[in-house]
C-alpha cells in the first residue's frame, strides 16, 4: 500500500514545519525579552509580519483565485483608518489636538482587538461592495478596475465632507498604537514584536486552512479553468467575492496594525505605489505560494530598510567608495530585484511551499539503507 | 414517459446575433448511449452547454426527469445529476489527480470514498498517479481524469463533448470502451462526437446535426448504415 506511509511522511513533516515555526516565535519572543526594543532588527520584524500579511491575503487572490487584483493599498486604508477613529479615545476626539478643522461625530471608542475585527469587517464590506460590478471583469481589466476604486476610496477619505469621520486630509494621531498595548489585566507592556507576529500568525493560518478546504480547492480550480470549473457545479462569482471580500479583510486587518505601527497615519501613504510594493513581493515570493510570500516579505523588507543602509550613508565607507550617498540603496536594490526576477522567473517559491517532506524522505532512506544492509549479510558498505 | 430522462423541445442557443442551435428536439432515454454527431459549427456542443447551463438558450425546453431545467445556472444542474465532460478535457492541470477528482465532488457533502474506489477501478492509472498535478498526464489520461472527474458528482446523465479530440487510434478505442462500462453500470450517456464511425457503433440511439438543426435520427445501427450518413460522416 503506497497511501499510509505518504500520509505518515506528511504527518512526521507537519510536526517539523510545527517545530519550526514555533522556533521562530520563540526566537522572537526571547529576542524581544532580551535586547533593546530600538534595534533596527524590530522595526524589520514587525514591519515584515505586517506586510506578510498583506502579501499573503494578496497572493489567496492574485496567486490562488487568479484575480489580478489591484486593490489592496484601498483596503489597508479602510481598515488602517477605521482602527484609528474606533481606538482614539473619546477625550481626544473631542479636543482639538487632532480634528482641529472637523468637529468628530464618533463619540465613542473601542478596546483594540474589537477594533482590529471592525477593521476587517469594514474593507470586507467595502469589498463586497465594490465586487459586485468589478469581478464580471476578468484579467487585465480587473485590475484597472480595482486599481481605479483604491484610488477613489483614498479620495473619499480625504474628501472633506467626510472630514467629521476621517479628519478630511489632514492625519490621525493619538490613537492605541503599539506602545499602548497591555498585558490583559496587567499594566505590563505587551512586547509590540511579540503582538504583531501573533495577530499576523493567526491571520496567514486561517488563509492556509481556507486554501487547504474544499473552498481553497475551488479557487484553485476557477483559477485553472474557468469553463472547467464552471461545469462542475462551482458558482464562480459566488467564490470570486468570496476570495475577493476575505483577502481584503486581512489587508484591513494588516493595514490596522500597519496604523499601530506607524503611530500616525495618513491617507496619502496608501497610493498605488504601496500595491504595486506588495505586488513585487508577492511575485519575488512566487505566485501561489504562501511561504514564498512570507520568505520574500520579510528578505525584502530587510533589504530595503536594513541591510542596504549601508549604501545611503557616505560616512560608514569602509571600502573607500565615494558613490554612496542618499538614495544610492534604492538604485542597488532595483538592481537586485531586477536580477531576481531574472534568475527566478517563477519567484523564489514558484507554486511550491517550503516543507521538511524532502529532508525526512531522505533520513528515511538513509535508514532504510541501513536496516537492509545488515539482512544482506552486513557486506559493509559504509 | 417515464424511461425519457431528458427531452428537449425546440432548443435555441443564440451567441451575439449568430444563432448556433435553431430549434431541436430529441429525447434521452433512461439508461441509453445517445450520439449527436455533425460537423464542426453543427451546434453540437452549444446543445450540450445549453443543457448544462453553461448559456442560456434562446427560448424552447429542456426537462430532466420531467422537471424543467431551462435556463437554470449550472450548480442546479450539477446538483439534479447532470454532469459535463467538456470539449478538450480542461482538467485543473495545478491541481492533483485527486483533487481533480474531489473538485468533481464538490457539491456533494455525503461519503465519496466508495466514488473514488470506483473510479479508481475503471481507470487503475489515475490511481498509480493520485499525487502527480493533472498537466503533467498525458493527453488519454487526461481524458480519463476528466471522465473520473464528471463521474465523481454520482450523475445520472453524463454529457461527453469530443472525448477523442487529439488522441491516437487505441487510446480512443479503450475510452469508449469505458463509456460503454459506464452505461452498463446504470449512467445514462449524451455524447458528441466527430468521430462518427466510433460514436454510432457504440450508441444505441443518435442524431445527425447539420447548422443548428437535427436532419435525421435512428438507431446507432440505422445511421451507420445510411447513405446519406456515410458519404457526408464516414469517409465511404
Amino acid at each position: 500500500m503506497n497511501n499510509p506511509t505518504l500520509q505518515k511522511k506528511d504527518k512526521t513533516a507537519s510536526w517539523l514545519m510545527f517545530g519550526f515555526i514555533t522556533a521562530i516565535y520563540a526566537a522572537v519572543v526571547f529576542l524581544e525579552l532580551t535586547m533593546n526594543g530600538n534595534h533596527i532588527l524590530f522595526t524589520v520584524l514587525k514591519k515584515g509580519a505586517i506586510y506578510s500579511l498583506v502579501a499573503v491575503s494578496m497572493n489567496l487572490l492574485n496567486g490562488f483565485t487568479g484575480l489580478f487584483s489591484l486593490g489592496q493599498a484601498g483596503f489597508m486604508l479602510i481598515g488602517a483608518y477605521t482602527y484609528a477613529v474606533l481606538t482614539m479615545p473619546v477625550e481626544v476626539k473631542l479636543s482639538d489636538s487632532v480634528y482641529r478643522y472637523y468637529d468628530c461625530i464618533v463619540t465613542f471608542d473601542t478596546g483594540l482587538i474589537i477594533a482590529l475585527i471592525c477593521a476587517g469587517l469594514m474593507a470586507a464590506l467595502f469589498a463586497a461592495l465594490i465586487g459586485l460590478p468589478v469581478l464580471r471583469l476578468k484579467s487585465d481589466y480587473l485590475a484597472i478596475a480595482t486599481l481605479g476604486f483604491a484610488e477613489i476610496i483614498r479620495a473619499f477619505f480625504q474628501w472633506g465632507a467626510m472630514g467629521p469621520i476621517t479628519n478630511g486630509a489632514n492625519m490621525l494621531r493619538n490613537y492605541l498604537d503599539l506602545g499602548d498595548i497591555k498585558i490583559p489585566f496587567t499594566d505590563i507592556p505587551f512586547p509590540p514584536t511579540t503582538f504583531v507576529f501573533i495577530v499576523a500568525g493567526i491571520c496567514i493560518a486561517i488563509i492556509i486552512l481556507l486554501i487547504n478546504s474544499s473552498y481553497g480547492r475551488a479557487f484553485k480550480a476557477i483559477r485553472d479553468d474557468e469553463i472547467a470549473a464552471e461545469a462542475m457545479g462551482i458558482n464562480l462569482f459566488r467564490h470570486k467575492e468570496m476570495s475577493f471580500v476575505i483577502s481584503s479583510f486581512f489587508a484591513g486587518v494588516s493595514g490596522a496594525l500597519l496604523a499601530m505601527y506607524q503611530f500616525t497615519i495618513n491617507a496619502q501613504q496608501f497610493k498605488s505605489a504601496l500595491t504595486y510594493e506588495i505586488l513585487l513581493i508577492v511575485v519575488i515570493g512566487g505566485i501561489g505560494s504562501i511561504s514564498g510570500s512570507v520568505m520574500a516579505t520579510f528578505l525584502y523588507v530587510a533589504a530595503s530598510e536594513w541591510w542596504l543602509r549601508f549604501l545611503d550613508d557616505p560616512a560608514n565607507n569602509i571600502l573607500g567608495l565615494t558613490i554612496l550617498r542618499s538614495g544610492f540603496r534604492k538604485l542597488v536594490f532595483s538592481i537586485v530585484i531586477m536580477v531576481i526576477v531574472l534568475f527566478f522567473s517563477r519567484g523564489l517559491m514558484g507554486d511550491r511551499e517550503i516543507s521538511f517532506k524532502g529532508i525526512v524522505d531522505k533520513i528515511r532512506k538513509r535508514k532504510n539503507v541501513k536496516a537492509a544492509a545488515p539482512a544482506e549479510g552486513g557486506e559493509g558498505h559504509e | 414517459m417515464s424511461d425519457t430522462i431528458l427531452s428537449i423541445r425546440d432548443l435555441r442557443v443564440n451567441y451575439g446575433g449568430i444563432e448556433a442551435v435553431k430549434g431541436i428536439s430529441f429525447d434521452v432515454k433512461q439508461g441509453d448511449i445517445v450520439t449527436l454527431i455533425g460537423a464542426n459549427g453543427a451546434g453540437k456542443s452549444s446543445t450540450l452547454r445549453a443543457i448544462a447551463g453553461l448559456v442560456k438558450p434562446q427560448s424552447g425546453s429542456i426537462s430532466f426527469e420531467d422537471n424543467e431545467i431551462t435556463g437554470q445556472d449550472s450548480t442546479n444542474i450539477v446538483k439534479k445529476g447532470i454532469t459535463l465532460v467538456p470539449e478538450g478535457r480542461k482538467i485543473f492541470a495545478d491541481l492533483t489527480v485527486l483533487e481533480n477528482l474531489r473538485i468533481g465532488a464538490y457539491l456533494r457533502h455525503d461519503d465519496i470514498s466508495k466514488d473514488l474506489e470506483w473510479v479508481y477501478e475503471l481507470f487503475p492509472r489515475l490511481k498509480e498517479r493520485s499525487w502527480q498535478a493533472g498537466g503533467t498526464l498525458s493527453g488519454g489520461e487526461q481524458q480519463m481524469l476528466a471522465v473520473g472527474r464528471a463521474l465523481m458528482s454520482r450523475p445520472k446523465l453524463m454529457m461527453m463533448d469530443e472525448p477523442s479530440l487529439g488522441l491516437a487510434p487505441i487510446i480512443v478505442r479503450d475510452i469508449f470502451s469505458i463509456i460503454r462500462e459506464i452505461n452498463k453500470q446504470g449512467v445514462t450517456i449524451l455524447l458528441i462526437e466527430q468521430n462518427a464511425n466510433m460514436a454510432l457503433q457504440t450508441a444505441h440511439t443518435g442524431y445527425v446535426m447539420e447548422t443548428g438543426r437535427i436532419t435525421l435520427s435512428g438507431s446507432g445501427e440505422e445511421l451507420l448504415n445510411n447513405e446519406a450518413v456515410k458519404s457526408a460522416y464516414l469517409g465511404t
